[in-house]
């Protein structure tokens, strides 16, 4: 069987996004730094959360799903501040 | 004097179906959607079990937007390399008043808002509440993200989807505990209708649900396959601890789902058209927070009403039962002028009498069982493995008898046989 997964970029263009200017969730990266299990990383069904050299984490809110995964997986106090988006912004799925 | 009577957060099932109670018993009803419009922001596993509409809208499958009406059901359980079914089909979930349905949840959402706005309620999207508005204890109206967007209402009902921040503020959950979450993850991929229609095995709008257990590579949760018109849907609901645990992102883990022998000719060249995910309350009658407060009401997925019993998965009709039950008892202590905590009391008692919470207690102890390591982890080895062995002809050999299988087949899939009669004497207590 042959088989072709689509690229991450391409699943993700599949989703609409409403983004706001404002980040809806911040992550401080220097919490993180001293986090050794990074679920974020593995968990968040964006993939919005990038591990960087020095042991922190890049986070982009832009095409966050609001799911809530990374807060619940999160296991650093403080890391992770989470709102929903202004109204009328964020995802916008259409055939769910 | 409050702007209204009430106010819904989250024009979800559970939102609207409050808010069209309310307005059909002639109160004010603001329903408050973040979204551009109802359903945005929602994803489920595929199926509507519409029947608790009967009496809020009669005929309702006259006109809700369907893609296609489960008349195949099947159970599939999988190891790596094989796969066994229940298949169940069924003429009469193809016909009115039906069984389940599959549906787009941005057009099922915003169908069912509509129909509270028909009756009068007030639809409020693009605004996003922000807060509870208190006086005291006492809950008297939201925040929102609009200029001057303070709305006081006599009653509030949070209806604001699994993560609830308001019945968080509210003080109505206790410590969340993330083995209470899971995370379903789907692709809807499109294939022309009479390639769905043949390999499915259906015709018209009748349409498939497939839920699998094996398929999640030992993390506790499971799969599923499901039709609608011209797209199917494929994914997974992963514990969310267990998945933080390991290494494989969700879309890998989607990934070796559509590969498996059993699957991949049922989604083969489907094209995706969106990706998306969600979180769900599966912790079932033990993770229900306190479910009213002195001028709130908590129903749906903010109440953490999903079931999640192994056979039976549902939610979009617990959401429309708690939500019609939140705004039946709201309506009631409206017209007694009391929208305190024990004014709003009859609310709980509306759900302990129906299917709600009679469904969930009877069911308190499955969401642990199906979740658990022996039945995600050994038990699909040990049921295909007997499959195997009682369909599998050894010729020369004779047919060993079935005890000797299953006796085998335990000791290979590392299950002790008093851990087997332990969780059937569980299943069958709970399931019973």
């Amino acid at each position: 069987m042959t088989w072709s997964e689509v690229s991450f970029e391409r699943r993700m263009s599949s989703v609409e996004f409403r983004v706001h200017e404002r980040a809806h969730i911040t992550v401080d990266g220097d919490a993180c730094r001293g986090c050794t299990t990074k679920a974020c990383v593995v968990a968040c069904p964006a993939n919005l959360f990038v591990p960087v050299s020095d042991g922190g984490i890049l986070f982009n809110y832009e095409q966050c799903f609001e799911c809530g995964t990374c807060y619940l997986v999160c296991n650093t106090q403080g890391a992770i501040t989470w709102t929903y988006p202004e109204g009328g912004h964020g995802v916008v799925f259409r055939r769910t | 004097m409050p702007d209204v009577d009430a106010i819904v957060v989250g024009a979800g099932p559970a939102g609207s179906c409050a808010a069209l109670t309310l307005a059909r018993a002639g109160r004010s009803v603001v329903l408050v959607e973040r979204g551009p419009f109802p359903g945005a922001k929602n994803m489920y596993g595929g199926v509507v079990y519409p029947r608790v509409l009967d009496d809020l809208l009669p005929s309702w499958w006259e006109e809700a937007p369907v893609q296609r009406w489960v008349t195949r059901r099947q159970t599939m359980v999988m190891t790596g390399t094989q796969a066994l079914t229940i298949d169940y089909r069924s003429e009469a979930w193809g016909e009115a008043p039906y069984n389940g349905a599959t549906a787009y949840r941005p057009d099922w959402d915003a169908w069912l808002a509509g129909k509270a706005e028909a009756e009068g309620a007030q639809l409020l999207c693009s605004t996003t509440v922000t807060g509870l508005l208190r006086d005291g204890d006492r809950v008297v109206g939201v925040r929102t993200d609009r200029p001057d967007g303070e709305l006081t209402a006599s009653v509030v009902i949070a209806c604001d989807g699994v993560n609830s921040f308001l019945a968080k503020e509210a003080g109505l959950y206790g410590p969340v505990d993330p083995a209470n979450y899971t995370l379903g993850v789907k692709e809807t991929l499109a294939l022309p209708k009479e390639v769905i229609d043949e390999r499915f095995g259906v015709r018209g709008r009748h349409g498939v649900d497939i839920e699998i257990l094996g398929c999640t590579q030992g993390i506790p949760g499971g799969g599923f396959v499901y039709t609608n018109l011209d797209t199917i849907a494929v994914g997974l609901v992963l514990k969310l601890p267990a998945l933080a645990a390991q290494r494989r992102r969700p879309e890998e883990l989607v990934g070796l789902l559509k590969q498996h022998p059993a699957i991949a000719p049922l989604v083969e060249g489907g094209e995706i058209k969106e990706w998306s995910a969600h979180v769900i309350p599966e912790g079932g009658y033990d993770m229900v927070p306190t479910l009213s407060g002195d001028g709130i009401l908590v129903a749906g997925d903010a109440a953490a009403l999903c079931l999640a019993a192994g056979i039976w998965l549902e939610g979009v009709n617990f959401a429309m039962g708690s939500g019609i039950a939140a705004g039946q008892a709201a309506a009631t202590a409206l017209r007694r002028n009391d929208t305190s905590a024990a004014g709003l009391a009859g609310y709980r008692a509306r759900l302990e009498g129906n299917f709600v919470l009679r469904d969930h207690r009877k069911l308190r102890a499955a969401p642990h069982l199906v979740l658990s390591d022996r039945v995600q982890q050994q038990y699909p080895g040990l049921v295909c493995g007997i499959a195997e062995r009682v369909f599998q002809v050894d010729n020369p050999r004779p047919k060993p008898g079935l005890r000797r299988i299953v006796r085998s087949e335990a000791r290979r899939a590392g299950v002790r046989l008093r851990d087997l009669a332990r969780d059937a004497w569980t299943g069958g207590r709970t399931f019973g």
